[in-house]
């Protein structure tokens, strides 16, 4: 078969989602760090988003599936570390779905600017820490809704 | 230039440190208070779970022996350890468990911001992934002092008795040795005691905070990070962490 180039496998990539907030492809999330040919094998350089993250195993598993079933043969996984992930690196496109799910995506200002359910603006912080490692427990004093917040790291 | 021996004991110190914590940290898991407690434990246990993996990996291949961060966090035992002891005693009560996570907090973020800039850039690399996550910790850790320390009572109360349980084992995070000088020598870390200024400000300003009073005592419990004699506390831990591996040698999932 002919080298997919390297466009075509991001492409690819973006279809995967994320294991554990689905509405968001690997891409998205910005852990891809590198997608590149190095004679027949194709590399891809993953960084993990948080060191104990336990989706990080799936994640690899779930690439390496995706492109496995999109004829790559020789295919090497690369853990990159450096620079770390940071949530400057989540697409636009990601921000706008992980609202639209209900997770208020990360600001710079360190907490988020409105409600994902009903875009009130009176929020208060439950707990720095979530169901996941990425995300914050918040609630909306206008509606009184719970949410997540995607932390910013 | 540090020899690998060196290098392997510091990148120890530094594993074992997050290893021996994040397992004590995730006794509480279904144990917190409340839920949000128990869910804010269990993160901070997996990321220094996940730190630990990078520290142990990086040590076994300084070593050189072909042994994974498995295998250094499972079938050492207790001499072969080199956390500071802090980490080692038992969580005691939320209070004191909430107290020797914000002493070790600040400690670890002060490190791992110096170790941004070790002349390794494996240490450093490490040190830029693990100081953005401590921050997190140090946040929630701080706060929580604060919040229970200025609260009731009976949250004061055993605030401070946290604290003057727990101060005597603040002291070994900045004895230096000469695995330290090496490491300073090879500017791959700092030297522990240099860190102390700057540690004494930031907990200082938080316990005041707290208006908890810091023990006037500045006597240390030593041995752990040198691994001259650990608690009688860190047998029993490892024989539950390590259980499985010492029953069924080499069991995977
Ligand atoms: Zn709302």
């Amino acid at each position: 078969m002919e080298q997919p180039s390297v466009e075509q496998v991001w492409e690819w990539l973006d279809a995967v989602p994320d294991p554990e907030i689905p509405v968001i492809s690997l891409v998205d999330l910005g852990i891809i760090r590198d997608v590149a040919w190095e004679g027949e094998t194709l590399t891809v350089a993953v960084t993990p988003t948080y060191s104990g993250c336990p989706a990080t195993s799936i994640i690899n598993m779930d690439i390496e599936t995706a492109l496995r079933g999109h004829g790559i043969e020789k295919l090497e996984l690369k853990r990159q570390l450096s620079p770390p992930w940071t949530t400057d690196w989540l697409s636009d496109k990601g921000r706008a779905r992980l609202e639209e799910y209900g997770i208020a995506p990360p600001q710079p200002a360190g907490g988020p600017t409105r409600c994902p359910h009903c875009g009130g603006t009176h929020l208060e912080k439950l707990s720095q820490f979530g169901s996941t490692p990425c995300k914050a427990q918040w609630r909306c004093r206008d509606c009184l809704e719970p949410f997540d917040y995607f932390k910013c790291i | 230039m540090a020899d690998n021996q060196q290098l392997f004991q510091f990148l120890l110190r530094m594993g074992d440190n997050t290893l021996i914590l994040g397992h004590r940290v995730s006794e509480w898991c279904g144990h917190s208070p409340i839920l949000e407690e128990d869910i804010a434990l269990a993160n901070t246990a997996l990321d220094l779970i996940g730190q630990t993996q990078m520290w142990l990996e990086l040590a076994g291949e300084v070593q050189g022996e072909g042994k994974s961060a498995d295998d250094l966090a499972f079938l050492r035992d207790v001499w072969d350890f080199r956390n500071v002891l802090l980490t080692e005693v038992p969580n005691g009560d939320f209070g004191r468990t909430m107290m020797r996570q914000f002493l070790f907090d600040a400690w670890h973020s002060i490190m791992l911001g110096r170790l941004l800039k070790s002349s390794d850039s494996r240490i450093a690399e490490i040190a830029a992934k693990a100081s953005k996550e401590v921050a997190y910790h140090l946040e929630r850790s701080g706060d929580t002092v604060v919040g229970l320390g200025d609260g009731t009572e009976e949250s004061h109360a055993r605030m401070q008795e946290a604290l003057d349980y727990l101060w005597p084992y603040v002291g070994e995070m900045f004895a230096s040795d000469d695995i330290d000088a090496a490491m300073v020598q090879a500017g791959i870390a700092p030297d522990p005691a240099g860190l102390r200024d700057e540690y004494d400000a930031l907990v200082g300003r938080f316990l005041t905070e707290a208006t908890l009073t810091i023990p006037d005592n500045n006597w240390a419990h030593k041995g752990g990070r040198t691994g001259a004699m650990h608690t009688e506390h860190l047998g029993h831990l490892l024989t539950q962490m390590q259980w499985l591996q010492r029953a069924y040698p080499g069991a995977s999932w």
